[in-house]
């Protein structure tokens, strides 16, 4: 397939002999892999495979943990993250993080698009003012917030809160965007408006999703990664994964057996 | 009626009587202090220093102790505010979750919070000796910061250990260091929690007598300056109630009256504000 | 503008994280401090004959604790008897029967008896106890008290850390889970028989630590004690004589405690006898309630 070959030529971000032990717990064994570029890849598994940690080790929220330990190499744009020498801000920074359950930081509408911004250095009001608005607009909020940006952040539906959080992630300027479980907690309107950004935001960005429900997969993903156990057990372009697993545990999650 | 049946209403007749109980020995307090210290309320009592002497004198009110414990108190909650503050978001924004730094500290101010304001008193007063100074209102703020300290913090991380990861994912996600996260996102989400923390401990440092007694020591004057000893209405309670005179006795009656009520104020803000300041909060 | 930014952050990072471990170091100073002052008495005395002689006459060099140590003993021990069972009887009404009202009630009520200070526990024990005692209960025994006793004290000191017992021990109930209550309700037992055979078995050690630490705040209480508790220097024979708890020896007398030779050190010993019983029973009472699911 030509598609697939497209995907293994650019790859955006490449893993590489990645470990991770939790406690003495193995958690992340041996994992290899290359997240091709401007698409979306969805990291799969039964519940407690590690797919949340490795997304964790991908922007090193991990390093948040005590008594995690990570060897092996992450290379974004051919830097190694856990090089020590790195700066984990910069890092994040390239990351915009969606998690599960939408999270606002306590400030109104405007100051959290501004939060990231003002962080790294932007002063001007008029900058911060057009980078709010291109952000909401570009996550289909503006319409919905504009004549109340100072409200707080605490007063919007859930659903809404979701897509200002991913308007905070873009307004850093990003480059890959990591969803952890980021529609399971919304309801199935809200949950369609943000898989329709993702979809939206495919040309511009990285994309990199955690999720436990197959279909989502299935409708969003150019590109599959399929963990067991902390296993890195299969992975290749969504269409090929889907229709032909090639191994057997693969084919057992897929068609339900374990789950 | 059978035997379990008896049993339980003489038990639950007990938990009633337990109860109210306690509530007597309140309003008991709380009536005791009332009935003294009522009639010697006066306008004089309230604005205008004892004369010829807090402990024999006549004449003359409780001002040097009202305000000796107002500085006090700010100046021992602003200390440990200070101190707090850092020391918590440290504990939940610095170090790892789970951390057994973390966790030993928290310990360590469990253990600190039960321990006597005397022997802070008497701590206090060893260091000042040590450093060759006197008492003065300084000195007994350093030791109340010290008193009220673990309360303060135990408040004050009680309220952000609820904070969901999350959010610190989220802001730390963006790009921001610790620091930024710290003070712009967990000291904003802990704000209620911060302000209630900050009122108990007012009105802990207002109350102490104990660490007090070392290391401020009483004057007629209303204080001036840090360098100066001052009075307080603890020990204006504690002093002037044991003289033979009526008169002097009244200062004591009065003082116990506006400290109480002062207590009860702060106590009663403490409730108020925690639900008036969560406009931002996440909840 | 970056580096600006680092520095900044290095800076404050450091500044916290010294002052968080000075904190954490706290509890330590303070003890050494007072052993360090204390020092030179334990150079010069054995520490049983500290501990257990009787003779308190600090002029002629006789530094006695027992006294003390035995009006401190009378008086926790006596104050912890009235106000345990009390204390958990309202605790388990509070946790278990009483209504959303009697709650909101109660909640604030608890509050302000704990926030009010020791020294107005003081003076209502010396203007409505101490006649009480004096005029009705020491002429029913047939004996005459000046009503400033171990009762008194006791008494006083009871009403102080009913609120700390109260308010541990509901926290201790409260974390029993309420699928434990349901499962023995549903099996048909009362309410009472749910209390006593499931919740309360359940709840043991967590309530004996809220006891503990009941017991140990009042025995580091100072104020209320001193102005009840009659401060003779003698141990005391029963609930009517007076007592001199460790805690007013050393408010008492740390006024003169520079004039006189090895007085200052005796005191800061009397200080960390008091410090050392503290903490012992307040790690033993923290690691219970640790143990049960992180209760503060």
């Amino acid at each position: 397939m030509d598609n697939s070959l497209e995907i293994s030529e650019t790859p955006h971000l490449r893993v590489r002999g990645l470990n991770v032990y939790y406690n003495g717990h193995h958690a992340l064994k041996n994992i290899s892999l290359d997240i091709p570029d401007k698409k979306i890849t969805a990291i799969i598994g039964p519940s407690g495979c590690g797919k949340s940690t490795l997304l964790r080790t991908f922007n090193r929220l991990i390093d948040t943990i005590e008594g995690v330990k990570v060897k092996g190499e992450v290379m974004i744009d051919g830097v190694n993250i856990y090089d020590p020498k790195v700066e984990v801000t910069a890092i994040r920074r390239k990351m915009g993080l969606l998690s599960q359950r939408p999270c606002p930081l306590p400030m109104s509408i405007f100051d959290n698009v501004a939060y990231g911004p003002r962080i790294h250095g932007e002063r001007g009001r008029q900058n911060l003012r057009n980078i709010v608005e291109s952000n909401l607009r570009h996550v289909g909020l503006w319409e919905e917030v504009q004549d109340r940006l100072h409200k707080p952040a605490s007063e919007l539906s859930i659903g809404q809160q979701q897509r200002l959080c991913l308007a905070r992630g873009l307004a850093v300027e990003p480059e890959i965007i990591l969803g952890d479980e980021s529609t399971s907690a919304l309801d199935p309107v809200s949950s369609k408006k943000v898989e329709e950004r993702f979809l939206e935001l495919k040309n511009e960005y990285t994309i990199i999703l955690v999720t436990h429900i197959l279909r989502q997969a299935k409708r969003l993903a150019d590109y599959v990664v399929f963990l067991y156990m902390g296993e890195l057990i299969e992975h290749g372009p969504a269409a090929e994964l889907f229709a032909n697993p090639k191994e057997s545990l693969t084919r057992e999650y897929l068609t339900g057996i374990i789950s | 009626m059978n035997w379990r049946k008896i049993e339980e209403e003489f038990f639950l007749v007990m938990m009633r009587l337990a109860s109210l109980l306690i509530l007597a020995a309140f309003l008991a307090i709380m009536g005791t202090v009332i009935y003294y210290g009522l009639p010697a309320l006066s306008w004089e009592m309230i604005f205008s220093a004892p004369k010829g002497g807090f402990y024999l004198g006549k004449e003359g009110g409780v001002a040097n102790a009202i305000v000796g414990t107002f500085y006090l108190a700010c100046g021992a909650t602003i200390v440990s505010l200070i101190i707090g503050l850092p020391v918590t978001l440290v504990l939940n924004v610095f170090l790892k979750r789970g951390s057994k730094l973390a966790e030993f500290i928290r310990f360590s101010f469990d253990v600190l919070w039960g321990v006597p304001s005397i022997v802070y008193g008497a701590f206090g007063f060893t260091l000042m000796l040590y450093m060759g100074m006197r008492a003065s209102l300084l000195w007994g703020i350093i030791t109340v910061a010290l008193v009220v300290l673990p309360a303060m913090c135990r408040a004050i991380d009680e309220v952000m250990r609820m904070i969901p990861g999350e959010l610190q994912d989220a802001s730390l996600s963006v790009g921001a260091n610790k620091c930024e996260t710290a003070f712009k996102v967990f000291a904003r989400q802990a704000l209620p929690g911060i302000v209630t923390a900050t009122l108990i401990s007012f009105g802990r440092a207002a109350g102490d007598a104990a660490a007090v007694l070392f290391t401020t020591g009483f004057t007629d004057a209303v204080p001036t300056s840090l360098a100066e000893p001052a009075a307080t209405l603890p020990l204006a309670i504690f002093f002037q109630l044991g003289t033979p005179f009526p008169e002097v006795q009244q200062r004591a009656y009065a003082s116990a009256l506006i400290l109480t009520a002062l207590i009860l104020l702060v106590s009663i803000a403490a409730r108020l504000t925690g639900s008036r300041l969560s406009k931002y909060v996440i909840k | 503008m970056a580096s600006l930014r680092k520095i900044k952050e290095r800076l404050t990072c450091s500044a916290m994280m010294m002052l968080t471990i000075a904190s954490g170091l706290l509890l330590f100073v303070i003890s050494l401090g007072l052993l360090l002052r204390s020092r030179e008495i334990l150079e010069m005395k054995p520490i049983m004959e500290l501990l257990t002689s009787s003779v308190w006459k600090p002029g002629r060099g006789e530094f006695g604790f027992w006294p003390f140590i035995a009006g401190s003993l009378w008086v926790t021990l006596l104050s912890a008897l009235l106000a345990v069972p009390v204390s958990l009887l309202c605790a388990v009404y509070l946790s278990e029967y009483a209504s959303r009202t009697v709650r909101a009630i109660a909640g604030p009520v608890l509050d302000m008896l704990s926030g009010i200070p020791s020294v107005v526990f003081g003076i209502w024990g010396v203007l409505a106890l101490v006649p009480l005692v004096k005029d009705y209960i020491a002429p029913m025994t047939g004996r005459f008290s000046s009503g400033y006793t171990v009762l008194t004290a006791g008494i006083v000191l009871a009403v102080m850390i009913v609120p700390l017992i109260v308010h541990v021990a509901l926290s201790v109930l409260r974390s029993v889970g309420n699928d434990l209550r349901d499962a023995s309700l549903s099996v048909g037992a009362t309410r009472w028989q749910t209390v006593k055979l499931v919740v309360l078995r359940k709840a043991v050690p967590g309530l004996a630590a809220a006891v503990v630490l009941g017991i140990s705040r009042a025995f580091g209480e100072t104020m209320a004690v001193i102005m009840v508790a009659g401060n003779v220097a003698k141990a005391p024979k029963g609930l009517l004589s007076p007592a001199y708890p460790l805690p007013a020896l050393i408010a008492n007398n740390y006024g003169e405690m520079l004039s006189i030779p090895l007085y200052d050190s005796a005191l800061m010993f009397a200080a960390f006898l008091l410090l050392a019983v503290v903490i012992i029973f307040n790690i033993a009472a923290r690691l219970i309630l640790k143990k049960m699911e992180n209760i503060r």
